[in-house]
């Protein structure tokens, strides 16, 4: 039990021992704020536009269907590179991956994913 | 003669801040982080002053900060031409309180030998309150090793009872330098070359 005990003081200590040092940043360090220096840093740049850049959902959607490509190009390379080896089972194998990587294609087509809205 | 008479009075008030500002500087000594931000040249002699043969990480100095929210120290190490200088002074107007600039390198201090350029700044002390000039074109990385002993010599013997960072009313932030229809417009009281 004192194990446990000792594992919560150094978990209290660990706690403490950081608030301590950031409450006396807090209270020694200088206060000067200034206009140029609250303002966004950017290379030392004046920002051109928003600094919160909104992205178009429509692009999730087509990362999720990159995905399907990607899925198909990592099986297929290492396929192809042991194929000699693998013989007929691998080919009908590969066939079926492909047929159900295509379903999902024409799900996604189907819905009008592909479409730009 | 009591004891009391034996302290000279302008050092009666500074028993207790001595010990205190000592510290303070100690600190502030052994951990200046410098902006990471290279201008010209002479930078390749700053990088080379971090890299192990110098090891510019014994003084407390290794992290050259990517952001100058988190920096003290500007190393101004190279040319500063005119297209550079507003940024170099927003840079410096980003960095919190206490900062210092050390200027490094021929050009840094004067321009050097592209003073008479059409696009130098002769001296970014034209912008920036420097503390230390390091001379050299370049500076070997011992110099600039001498020129930080020298920047931490000063903040030790700097005290918080005179810092400008803590005192109210006093406006640290620096004009940026604007264009004009001739280029960069120089400081009040300046001719261009």
């Amino acid at each position: 039990m004192t194990d446990y005990a000792l594992i919560g003081l150094l978990l209290v200590v660990a706690a403490i021992f950081p608030l301590v040092a950031l409450f006396l940043a807090f209270l020694l360090r200088p206060r000067k704020p200034a206009p140029v220096k609250k303002s966004i840093y950017e290379c030392g740049l004046e920002t051109v536009g928003e600094t919160w850049v909104r992205f178009r959902v429509q692009y999730y959607i087509y990362a999720l269907i990159f995905l399907v490509f990607d899925v198909e190009t990592v099986f297929l390379y290492p396929w192809a590179v042991a194929y000699g080896q693998l013989g007929l089972f691998a080919l009908v194998e590969m066939f079926l991956f492909l047929m159900v990587l295509l379903g999902g294609l024409v799900y996604a087509w189907r819905k009008g994913a592909l479409e730009w809205v | 003669m009591t004891q009391q008479d034996m302290v000279p009075p302008e050092l009666q008030r500074n028993v207790l801040i001595t010990p205190v500002d000592w510290i303070y500087n100690l600190g502030r000594a052994g951990s200046v982080w410098p902006t990471m931000f290279g201008l010209a040249c002479c930078a390749f002699e700053m990088i080379v002053t971090l890299t192990s043969r110098y090891d510019l990480a014994r003084f407390g100095m290794e992290f050259m900060r990517a952001s100058p929210r988190q920096t003290e120290l500007m190393i101004i190490s190279g040319t500063v031409t005119k297209k550079m200088a507003p940024q170099v002074v927003r840079l410096y107007d980003q960095m919190p309180e206490p900062k210092y600039v050390l200027a490094m390198g021929a050009c840094a201090i004067s321009g050097g030998p592209f003073k008479d350029g059409y696009n130098v700044v002769p001296g970014i002390d034209k912008y920036l309150p420097v503390d230390v000039y390091v001379p050299g074109c370049p500076p070997r990385p011992e110099s600039l090793l001498d020129g930080v002993f020298k920047l931490h010599q000063k903040m030790r013997n700097e005290t918080i009872r005179t810092s400008p960072w803590y005192r109210k009313g006093v406006e640290r932030e620096l004009p940026v330098p604007e264009y004009g229809p001739q280029g960069l417009v120089l400081p009040k009281g300046e001719k261009s070359a």
